[in-house]
């Protein structure tokens, strides 16, 4: 083994290292099963938006591809495991296999679409492709089910031994371990030297070319691998919900994830499921409040993040939480993500 | 010896706009050669134009007996070309040593090497691009181009804007590089005095055409030469 992969590694041992908060985090989200047995079902949404908006982070947060046709993949991944439970193929793990690998599949095949042009390019090519794929699931009613969804999905057992309960604790538990992998794998994919070269072609691709990093390869691996990751989200979806629709593919979804990546930040591992978190659950404040107008205070959380912003927002946090424990000293806001 | 680089009647520019015309030189592998001339002669645009990054208007380029002239930028580098640009380029949001693993490839550049070579470079391996002194800015790029394991080394202006003692870290380096390393390099510098002491040959541009090409030794010599293309600039303020 040379010195230079050596030290590639070693690096990457360093910076996947968890943290004491990370380990906290893992363990509440565990807790809240015994804790909230009721709303084990929303908690399963949370975890699959959470890896939804994990995989729009690879492309937006660490390659700068912008993207408003992320739910094609996601509906990709939904179909796949869907038809594979309607004919037979119900082992979950299968399906989620199967799922990443269609998603990728038409991943692999658009990312090349996206190589040239500007964001504004991308933003059209993206949603193009998901309003293809949403009339081609509409076209081919005979496959989807077309409006209705698709009927008769039979999903078996995790692993042969956890059956689907109707209060949502198998698919949350599912969904949680399924999210906890692909985000170790994830942090392994950001940290290596394939990501860090990524960071450089976001910050500059035309300088990051001349010194050796080839844009190209690397837009289109980090395309493939974030299809991936969304088709296994569409595909917990479908397994858990046993429900694939239409809605799986429509625009609003691929909006969502957006939102909520935007909520959490962009550029962090974390980003995409603290924005589901905090997405789901005003939804669900709000809509209890205000069951027809809570998209007005999502929408007002939104322009305050973008006008206030990020970095801000998180400095005045940590100065009231040292305010707050050192009695009036302000704390140096750290100016780097933590993930 | 083998030839390393063949530029024959190089024209290129920026867009419509010609800034080297007839540009023709060989470089053999091992040797290095001083890029020299006054502001605005056409340096930084050759340098630019082997890299890829300026509108080819004619003539050939050759490296290692494969044309080049036509290869995107991100090619010409996988085809053994590292460059050290004047403004650096530092990716500010990656630490030192993320910034060379990055683009790292296989070959007796390591990054242990580099640390070596720039021991600063070690101390701060933890440190972002944006935390950097010019110098240590400066070392990083060489660093980096290094760790590509390329055969031909582009540096283009390496000691502007640094204090006397880290252009002296730098020069150091480079001397090493090109002397005891073998590595091929083509420095663009204003103060020639700084580099014909260790490289093989030097060229002097002015208004995009070479109006001088020797050894280094023979220019270094040649006060009337580097009087009369380089003046003031050209003469070791020490010496």
């Amino acid at each position: 083994m040379t010195h230079s992969v050596e030290n590639a590694m070693a690096m990457m041992t360093r910076t996947t290292r968890w943290s004491h908060w990370e380990t906290l985090f893992w363990l509440a989200s565990l807790a809240l099963l015994p804790l909230f047995p009721n709303k084990a079902l929303l908690f399963s949404q949370i975890a699959i938006m959470g890896l939804f908006a994990l995989s729009l982070d690879l492309i937006l947060g660490y390659a700068g591809i912008v993207s408003l046709g992320h739910a094609a993949f996601f509906g990709v991944g939904a179909y796949v495991a869907g038809l594979m439970a309607k004919h037979g193929w119900g082992d979950p793990t299968l399906g989620l296999l199967a799922a990443a690998s269609g998603a990728a599949l038409i991943g692999f095949v658009t990312s090349f679409l996206l190589l040239r042009g500007s964001d504004l390019t991308r933003l059209m090519v993206t949603l193009g492709i998901a309003l293809m794929l949403f009339e081609a699931a509409n076209r081919f009613a005979s496959i989807t089910g077309g409006a209705d969804g698709l009927q008769g999905m039979m999903v078996k057992p995790v692993l042969g031994l956890f059956s689907f309960d109707l209060f949502g604790k198998t698919a949350y538990l599912y969904s949680l371990t399924i999210l906890f992998l692909l985000l170790i794998l994830a942090r392994r994919i950001v940290y290596s030297p394939f990501g860090l070269s990524l960071r450089a072609v976001k910050a500059n691709s035309l300088r990051a070319g001349a010194i050796g990093i080839s844009s190209a390869t690397r837009l289109v691996a980090i395309y493939t691998i974030s299809a991936a990751y969304a088709g296994v989200a569409g595909a917990l979806s479908a397994q858990t919900t046993q429900l694939v629709s239409l809605d799986v593919l429509d625009f609003h979804r691929s909006a969502d994830v957006m939102l909520v990546l935007v909520i959490g930040g962009v550029g962090w591992l974390y980003g995409g499921i603290i924005g589901a978190i905090i997405f789901s659950l005003m939804q669900d404040w709000l809509a209890g409040i205000t069951p027809q107008y809570w998209e007005f205070w999502i929408g007002l959380v939104l322009v305050v993040l973008v006008l206030v912003g990020h970095g801000r927002l998180q400095s005045y946090a940590r100065m009231l939480i040292h305010a707050i424990t050192h009695k009036g000293r302000v704390a140096h806001p750290d100016q780097r993500g933590t993930s | 010896m083998t030839e390393l680089l063949e530029l024959h009647q190089l024209s290129a520019g920026y867009g419509e706009a010609r800034v080297l015309s007839g540009v023709s030189f060989t470089l053999s592998d091992g040797q290095s050669l001083a890029l020299l001339g006054r502001n605005g002669t056409g340096k930084t645009t050759l340098i630019n134009t082997l890299i890829g990054l300026t509108t080819h208007q004619g003539g050939t380029i050759h490296l290692n007996g494969r044309d080049i002239t036509r290869l995107p930028a991100e090619q010409r580098a996988h085809s053994g070309i590292g460059w050290v640009p004047q403004e650096r380029n530092i990716f500010r949001s990656l630490t030192v040593e993320e910034n060379m693993t990055a683009i790292s490839r296989p070959g007796p550049w390591t990054l242990e090497r580099v640390y070596k070579l720039f021991p600063r470079l070690e101390e701060r391996r933890s440190n972002l691009g944006n935390q950097l002194s010019g110098g240590e800015q400066q070392m990083l790029a060489i660093g980096r181009a290094l760790v590509l394991n390329p055969r031909l080394v582009l540096l283009d202006e390496p000691t502007e804007g640094l204090a006397p003692i880290i252009v002296d870290e730098v020069l150091r380096a480079l001397r090493s590089i090109a002397r005891e390393e073998g590595l091929s390099m083509i420095i663009v510098e204003q103060k020639a005095q700084k580099i014909l002491s260790f490289t093989d040959h030097a060229i002097i541009l002015d208004r995009g055409q070479i109006v001088h090409q020797s050894d280094s030794v023979s220019l270094r010599k040649d006060t009337h030469s580097l009087d009369l293309h380089l003046g003031a600039v050209g003469k070791n303020p020490a010496s």
